[in-house]
């Protein structure tokens, strides 16, 4: 069980401040979403978690200890935290079959395993994500896989190293509307199984209050508002957080506008 | 490797491959069963037929034998250039390109120097200044003035293909940075990489023969360009010796015709848009047609 804190965190990218001072803490267990409007900084602080960028201010902190940047601690680190990329017809390799997406991971954060192990987990990671027959589908190419499969693919590479920490950066905005629900159920689901702390990087705020605890409102690189999804949803206090819940589709009030 | 690289089986592939293939297995072979190309016979210059199937030149020299020999030499200077043009501007572009900082800075600056020293004087120059040259030192000196515009080309595609998903995903998962260039990133790059050296081939062997043509080519070696200056030299053109210099012209051609079908077929696979693009724009001709029927009718 691993608890990852950012702590007043920011990037700056030349003179341009993509995000300030951000603070945060993501729990076992518990489903964070980070919402805002498309440049707001969202995808910077997934990066910044990842260490696949460096922040400019601010620390990352595991379990209360800064983060190592080399090393085994490092290694463990990039365990610990995974991420399930936006756009699945660009985070697989179109080289590169089903099954090595997955193999590397595997065989990467479990040296001692053997090569049918290996494969075995492979399978076992399809089969869990809902990709079936499992062998068929390791066999395939990216190309050969519709929007949906890739990204079950991709969050099947992201639990490979078994993390504890799940980044998903708006796993279901490249989707067909119509598949969307079934790929973030199979995320939550998996949430639940393994106790994962989620942090779920969106713009659209009924799934963000439907598949959270607590919601971050970034704006312009900062959060301006946080809180329990409901509370944050129902008793908007910023404006830009009021802004977003007028926008965002809501049934019963249009029904209810319609019928007044 | 657990993919493939999808290669259209088009016609312009098949043609290439086939007519390189026999000019290839020509320059293998050829020099096996043919007769000394530089023996000399006292019939001079006489058209093909007898004993010679192309004739022979001024000299009694068989022609079909020099033909045999000079495409081995043509085509290992195109093997050479090409070999080294691959070593030279992957690791100049995509090793630079990849490692990035002060790395990628001092490459490329390196690599526009290269590209800015004009190559074909220079050859010009060494070759005055070096007055028996062998063929690999021809080839060497092609490389080295040829291979700076394909680093230009790679480095661009692999500083687009560091930063793509799937790269950082592999980071992502811990794999090491130079497994990262060489099981994501190379793989990628192959049909790229296949389409400058093909360039670069081509590009050794037109630029040979025109050296050799100038006479600045190697000194005592076959090449279908020392057979056309020799051809030339010996007024093949306005004796009307056609066996002398077609066939070594005609060679010459043809097989820079096959490598840029070839050429064309991996720009394809690189860039699909290009194969769909005739396609479509027939379509294109086809609806404004029907467009024009209907216009006409609705005038009259
Ligand atoms: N490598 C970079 N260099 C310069 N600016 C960047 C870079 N990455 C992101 N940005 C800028 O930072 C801002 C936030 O980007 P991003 O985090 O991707 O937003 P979001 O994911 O919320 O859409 C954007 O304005 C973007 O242009
Ligand atoms: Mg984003």
């Amino acid at each position: 069980m691993t608890t990852v804190e950012a702590r007043g965190i920011g990037k700056r990218y030349r003179k341009f401040v993509a995000v300030d001072d951000v603070s945060f803490t993501l729990e076992p267990g518990r489903t964070t979403a980070l919402v805002g409007q498309s440049g707001s900084g969202k995808s910077t602080i997934a990066k910044l978690l990842l260490q696949l960028e460096r922040p400019t201010t601010g620390q990352i902190l595991v379990d209360g200890e800064p983060v190592a940047r080399r090393g085994a601690a490092a290694a463990r680190y990039r365990r610990t935290v995974q991420m399930v990329f936006q756009d699945p017809y660009a985070s697989l390799n179109p080289f590169h079959s089903v099954g090595h997406h997955l193999e590397r991971p595997v065989r990467l954060h479990h040296r001692d395993l053997t090569g049918p192990q290996v494969r075995e987990r492979v399978l076992h990671l399809l089969e869990r994500v809902r990709l079936t027959p499992a062998e068929e589908v390791a066999r395939r190419r990216p190309h050969e896989l519709s929007g949906g499969q890739r990204q079950r693919v991709a969050i099947a590479r992201a639990l490979a190293p078994e993390p504890g920490i799940l980044i998903a950066d708006e796993p279901v905005s490249m989707l067909d509307v119509s598949i969307r629900l079934g790929v973030l159920n199979l995320l939550a689901t998996l949430q639940r199984e393994e106790q994962l702390a989620v942090l779920y990087i969106t713009h659209d705020l009924a799934t963000a209050r439907h598949f959270s605890d607590d919601i971050l409102v970034m704006y312009q690189g900062r959060i301006v508002e946080r809180g329990p999804a409901d509370e944050v949803i129902l008793n908007p206090r910023h404006e830009y957080t009021k802004l977003l819940a007028e926008a965002a589709p809501n049934p019963e009030r249009r029904i209810k506008n319609l019928q007044a | 490797m657990s993919a493939r690289v999808p290669v259209p089986r088009t016609a312009k592939l098949r043609a290439g491959l086939v007519i390189g293939g026999f000019i290839v297995l020509f320059g293998l072979l050829g020099p096996l069963v043919v007769q000394d190309p530089s023996r000399v016979d006292d019939i001079g210059l006489t058209g093909p037929g007898g004993g010679h199937w192309l004739g022979t030149t001024q000299t009694g020299q068989d022609v079909l034998a020099q033909l045999a020999y000079a495409t081995r030499g043509s085509l290992t200077v195109g093997a050479v250039v090409g070999v080294l043009t691959l070593l030279l501007s992957a690791f100049f572009g995509i090793v630079g390109a990849y490692a990035g900082g002060w790395v990628d800075e001092a490459f490329s600056l390196f690599t526009n120097v290269m590209l800015v020293i004009p190559g074909l004087p220079l050859v010009i120059v060494i070759s005055s200044y070096v007055p028996d040259k062998s063929l690999l030192l021809v080839s060497l000196v092609l490389s080295l003035t040829g291979w700076a515009g394909s680093a230009r080309v790679l480095r661009g595609y692999t500083l687009s293909l560091r930063n793509r998903d799937y790269v950082l995903a592999s980071r992502v998962a811990g794999e090491r940075r130079w497994r990262i260039l060489g099981v994501e990133i190379l793989p990628n790059l192959i049909p790229l990489l296949a389409s400058q050296v093909v360039f670069a081939v081509i590009f050794a062997i037109l630029g040979e023969a025109g050296l050799s043509y100038l006479g600045l080519g190697a000194s005592g070696s076959f090449t279908w360009g020392t057979m056309l200056y020799y051809a030339q030299n010996g007024l093949a053109l306005r004796l009307g010796a056609w066996w002398w210099f077609i066939p070594p012209g005609l060679l010459l051609a043809l097989f820079g015709a096959a490598l840029s079908l070839v050429n064309f077929s991996i720009d394809e696979v690189i860039n699909p848009k290009l194969r769909d693009q005739t396609r479509a724009a027939r379509r294109g001709w086809r609806m404004s047609r029907a467009q024009l029927e209907k216009a006409k009718e609705a005038t009259l």
